[in-house]
Formats: C-alpha cells, structure tokens, sequence
C-alpha cells in the first residue's frame, strides 16, 4: 500500500450536473480514484465550468463562472496540493482544455489565460485519468446484462480519448459488451440546443435510441451525464427497459448486486 | 417538398422532421456519400492531402489581392472580359447587361451555388430570358420548382420514387424506377437545350490566377457543354476561388472528389482558358468572369478566413447529424446548408440577425471538423458566430435573464448551493421554468437529488 505522500494527488471537479442531479456517479468517481490508488481532495467551493453559457453564445458569463473555477482549482495545484484536475465528463474537460483558450483569447485576460493554460495539460477526464495517469488495465466491475459503450462527442472529438472507457469495459471481465450501430453520431443534447432545438434534439436522440436497441444491450454506458440525461428522458419517456448509465457506475458496480440500485434512476 | 424555405425557422425545422420520405432520401444519400468518402480517403494518405490542400487554401487567401488581380490580367490576356461585383445585384445585372448586349434568350447553365446565391435564375427569368439547369439533380430540381438542398447534389432530399413520380407528372415519362432511364430521358431533351442556347454560365471551383483559367467540376460532362457550345460564356466565381498554380487546383481536385462522391477525381473538370481563338475548332465567341464579393471581404475581415477556405465538397454535410434530419430546405432561403452553410450564410448576409438561428442549428458534435479536407473548424466558428449574435442582442430576452442568473450563482458558492436547496425545497422547479417545458415534451427529468454530492461530502 502506498503511504497517502507517495499517491498521486487529484482533485476532483465533480461538475455542476453530477453535484445537483447525480451524487452517486460523484461518489463512484471518488472510488474509482481512492481505490486505484489516487488521494482525492474535494474542494468545497467548485462549481461549474461555465460551458453551458459558452456554448450558446454568452461569453462575458461563461468568463465569470471559468474565473471561478480557476479561482478555486489553480491554487491547488499551483501551490502542489494536487498534481491533477479529474471529473467525470468529458465536456467539462474539454471546456477546460480547449475552450477556455478561446474564453480568454483577449488581450485583457491574459492573467486568466494563463491560469488556463498552467491547468490544462493536468485536467482529465476520469477515465484518461485512470488509464493514462495510474495505468489501470481492468477492473473487478461486474454487470448483469449486456453493456454498448456511446462515446459522448466532446470526448471523442474535443479530447480524444476514446481507447480508455473502451479498454476499461473491455478489460473488465465481469462485463460483457455488444456493438452499438451508429456509435459515433451525436445524441442531440448539445446543452442549450435540446431545448432551444428541442423538436431536433428530440429526432436525433430517437435515433441514437434506435441504435441503442438494436444493440440489444440492457444498458448503454457512456462518460457525460449531460447525455445520459438526454438518452435516459427518451428511453423512459419512450417505456424502453434499457438504461443510459454513467462509465464510474459501471466500474464500481460489483457482483451485479449493485446494478438496480446504481443504475442512474 | 414539404418545406418551405421563405417559413420562420422553427416550422421549416418542424416541417422536416415530419416529412418522412425526406428522411428515408437523406439517410440513404447521406449514408451513402460518407461510406464513399470515407473509403476514399482511407485508400490514400490522408492526412498529408488534408495538410497539402489547407496550405494551399490558406497561402490563397492570403495572398488574395495580389492573386486576383494576377488572375484578372491574365484572364484578360486570354481574351476574356473580367467583371468585377459587390454584390449580388452588381453581379445579376452584369450577367443581364451581357445577355441583353447579345440578345439572349435561351441559357444553359452547369450546376453553380453561387448563382444561386445571387438569385441569377430568377433575375434572367424576370427579364423573359429561359433558363435551363442542366445538371441532371439541377435539372429534377428545377422540373419541381424547388431550389438545391445541397451544394453537391442537389436534389438529395427526393428519393427517386418522387423524381420518377415528377417526371411522369411533368414530361409525361411513364412511371420507372430505374435512374438510368429517367437519366436518359433527361440527356435527351437537354442535348437540344445545348444546343438551342445561347449563353452557357457556369459557376467555378477554382480559377488558376498564373493562367487565368476557370475550372467547374463536373460528373455528367455538362459542364464542358456549358462552358464551350454556346457563343457566350459567363463564369460566376466568389472572389475566394482562386488559387495560384495549376498543379495547386489539380490537388484540390482531388481533395473535393474524395471528399465528395469517395471519386479519386470527378469524371470531368472543364479548365476554360478564354474564348475561341482564331483556328480553334470550338469554343464560345466570348468569355466573361464576374468576380463576385458578396460578402466574403467581410467575412475575411471579421476573423472568420478559415471558412473562405471551404471548396464546397459538402462532405461536412453528409456527416451532420442535424442535417440528416433535417436537409437543406430546413436552413432557408440559402444554397449553402448543413455546418458549413450555418457558417457561410450569416457571414455573407448583410444583417446577419436575419438568420440568427443557423449557428445554433448544431449541436457542436465536431463530427464535420473531422472530415473537412481543409481542415476548418467548424464547431469553432459556429461558437465565435453564437456570441456574435448574443453580443448583438439577437437573443431571446427570457434566455438572456437565465444565463445571467446561471453565472451569478455559479461564481458564487453560497448562492449555488442555496439554489440547490431551493430547488429541492419547492419541488421540482426545473420543471416550471418556461424552456423546461421544451425538454420534458418528449423527454422525461430525473429528480434532483435528496442531497448533492458536496453536502454529503461535507458532512463525511
């Protein structure tokens, strides 16, 4: 066992969607870390990583909530409390490593800029985090059912990871996976545009939800619960069986025993 | 078509999503055309093509001026006239000065967006000029009185049960479903139009400022016929389609049949060099180039030159989720659809608020910056497009109070979590606010949580 000095240090941006709506999947991440070897502070002030103001446009708020965030992450790991930023989704992450580029590209923010880009290279998505920083090959997650992996678009295109969840489901011999057809199109969440374009948003949903039938799978996985949310409402809105379940619950699950009650409601 | 094009954005959005044979002739063109693309460039190095064909897009448009005024003296030397528009209605009326010096009445025309985009079609017909599309996806579309619903192929929205049905309807053809004979039917009346016409125009791909010729890519041959059997010829090409060397329109070539149709080049590209010179066994009397504006100084002006890089290979719109749902018809009265049109068409509109809506139809999935052969990135200027908007108050007031009650609390611990609190005290109030309901219509909401993650965590 190693002592708590020699263990990487990670904090965990647990993001404003997972805090409010999802605890659990906060709490399977924090295990996930803890048990493959990693310290995990919390800091108690985050919030949100201004994406969702961002995205539609509004760059002057989406400037106030990433200030935020940088307020309460860079002194940790400028002053070496924490070697990592990790939370589970791959849209925030993006937001941090590739967005707040463009967030603070003015003159007038440079400070900021630089803030960003001190964090950037040591924010990870979850399972990047755990596959590229502390090397886990497999895990002891067990499943009862067929799981399909949807890997979420700001994951797969923004950051590129995408071997990572995939090899953690594959290396997890409890776990057995079907294909999903169609895998790499969009969900139709894009934040604010399910419901600015929701009739649109809502097409292309129906079809990711095709797909996921088709499968055959009882649950698809995937690393974002801004389109687990989105896949969940059809598929219960729609009386499918099948569920969206966020990857940290997947991994964490054991014995099967689990699967009900940790399956995103 | 089920959509109109002139309809407030939401119904023509609505329109399409209820279509559903528009639906079955998107998923299987587009289908159909990324399995093609994405076979083609598997067979070669891509990745250095993609390189090769930004690097020349971008040395282009950075030497823009010196370039055109190199390709206006040399298309002159090859004895063309070179005309220089604004915009669309310079460029129109250039077109109908030259059709009424020649006393035009009959024109062919090679499929062109940017004709489109300046209304050139309407703007002969309202002069009692008739105009013939000879493309043959131009040609059904113009059969049906509809405008394209994409850059490349044209009349994708229609499955060919509906053009076998139009071609019954409007030449009388007995009912078929074999493309080729409708192919056949079509060749044959407009192998008379070539010839009857008077003026071919074409629009243009790429125009090789070292030796002032015109390119038009082509699969059908129609745009030789264009570009050659009439006496006069008219090439319409945006300011942005020059490049400087032969071999650098070749390559680019190449990049936009891969992209397009997964061809390794097209069956045809027409280089025209000017008109018939003495000894020449064919060729027009007279060949003019309008070089059009329209916009595009602008938008080289505002920071947005990555996408003047675009040579309209639409492969971006055969990957776009949203577009398969929806077609071209759905963006409005625009050629230019799917990501790149959401783009392109606020930024050549002189008050771009009129189409306020074409950024925010994406969901920023990337999947089109991913196959764009020139490497634009499209997600990024539909986001730089989206804060413009915002930035000129083009949004909706009620969102506008959201997002800026959302940073309020969101830079302020306290106030997030009293917020939480709220929330969970009154229910589910999420559900009560207004745009919630656009959410829940077909979508259900999970609960909020009894308590968040950072209340249990801070209680451990």
């Amino acid at each position: 066992m190693l002592s708590n000095v020699d263990r990487p240090r990670a904090a965990l941006f647990v993001t404003c969607m997972v805090d409010t709506l999802y605890p659990h999947v906060g709490k399977a991440a924090q295990q996930l870390l803890e048990y493959y070897g990693a310290s995990v502070v919390i800091p108690e002030a985050q919030t949100c990583c201004g994406q969702p103001a961002f995205n539609a446009g509004y760059r002057n708020e989406a400037r106030k909530v990433a200030r935020h965030f940088l307020d309460v992450f860079w002194p940790a790991v400028q002053k070496g409390d924490v070697e990592a930023i990790v939370a589970p989704s791959g849209s925030c992450v993006a937001m941090v490593r590739v967005f707040y580029d463009v967030l603070f590209s003015d003159k007038a923010d440079e400070l900021d800029a630089q803030r960003a880009r001190d964090l950037q290279p040591v924010t990870y998505e979850l399972t990047q985090y755990l596959v590229d920083v502390l090397g886990v090959e497999q895990t002891a997650a067990r499943f009862s059912g067929k799981l399909t992996y949807h890997p979420c678009c700001h994951l797969l295109r923004e950051l590129h990871v995408d071997e990572q969840p995939r090899r953690l489901l594959s290396g997890s011999k409890g776990l057995e996976s079907v294909t999903l057809p169609g895998a790499d199109d969009c969900c139709g969440f894009g934040g604010l545009f399910a419901v600015k374009n929701a009739e649109l948003s809502t097409a292309m949903g129906r079809r990711k939800v095709a797909n996921v039938e088709a499968s055959g799978a009882d649950a698809v996985v995937m690393n974002d619960v801004s389109c687990m949310t989105h896949i969940n409402g059809l598929l219960e809105r729609g009386g499918h069986s099948c569920r969206a379940i966020h990857i940290a619950e997947v991994l964490t699950a054991r014995q099967g025993k689990d699967h009900g009650k940790s399956v995103s409601r | 078509m089920t959509v109109d094009v002139n309809a407030p954005y939401r119904q023509r959005v609505s329109q399409a999503l209820q279509d559903d044979s528009l639906r079955t002739a998107l998923d299987r063109a587009t289908a159909r055309l990324s399995e093609r693309r994405a076979e083609a460039v598997a067979a070669i190095d891509s990745a250095r093509l993609r390189d090769e064909a930004r690097a020349i897009r971008q040395s282009a448009i950075e030497d823009l001026p010196r370039l055109l005024e190199q390709l206006e003296s040399n298309l002159i030397g090859n004895g063309c006239a070179v005309h220089w528009a604004r915009d669309a209605a310079e460029a129109t009326s250039i077109v109908l000065e030259i059709a009424r010096r020649n006393e035009v009445l009959h024109v062919v025309k090679s499929k062109s967006m940017v004709t489109e985009e300046i209304g050139l079609n309407e703007a002969l017909e309202e002069n009692g000029i008739e105009v013939v599309e000879t493309d043959l996806g131009e040609y059904i579309i113009q059969l049906a009185n509809e405008p394209p619903s994409h850059i490349i192929a044209p009349v994708i929205h229609k499955r060919v049960e509906d053009i076998s049905e139009l071609f019954h309807r409007e030449l009388g053809m007995p009912p078929t479903d074999d493309p080729a004979e409708m192919c056949g039917a079509a060749r044959g009346i407009l192998r008379a139009e070539f010839l009857r016409a008077d003026i071919g125009i074409s629009g243009c791909n790429f125009a090789i400022a070292e030796t002032g010729t015109i390119c038009v890519i082509t699969n059908e041959g129609n745009g030789r016929m264009v570009t050659s059997m009439p006496r006069v010829y008219v090439a319409v090409a945006g300011i942005e389609k020059v490049v400087s060397t032969a071999e650098e329109a070749i390559l680019l070539w190449q990049a936009a049949s891969r992209n397009a149709t997964g061809q390794d080049v097209s069956v045809y590209f027409s280089m025209s060099s000017g008109p018939r010179h003495p000894g020449h066994a064919d060729g027009p009397e007279e060949m003019h180039v309008v070089l059009l504006d329209n916009g595009r100084s602008r938008m080289l002006e505002r920071a947005y030159g990555d996408a003047a890089l675009c040579i309209r290979c639409g492969a971006c719109i055969n990957v776009c989720p949203v577009y398969r749902e929806i077609g071209g018809h759905a963006y409005g009265r625009t050629p230019y659809n799917g990501p790149i049109g959401a783009v392109i068409t606020p930024l050549l509109a002189d008050d771009p608020t009129t189409v306020r809506d074409l950024p925010f139809a994406s969901s920023l999935c990337g999947a089109c910056r991913d196959v764009c052969p020139v490497k634009i990135d499209l997600p990024r200027l539909l986001l730089d497009l989206r804060s413009d908007m915002t930035t000129q108050g083009a949004s909706p007031k009620l969102e506008r109070m959201a997002i800026r009650a959302y940073a309020r609390s969101m830079e302020r611990p306290a106030c997030y979590r009293l917020l939480q609190r709220l929330a969970r005290l009154v229910g589910q109030l999420p559900l009560r606010l207004p745009f919630m309901k656009d959410w829940t219509r077909t979508r259900d909401l999970p609960p909020l949580a009894s308590k968040s993650f950072l209340e249990t965590w801070g209680e451990e």
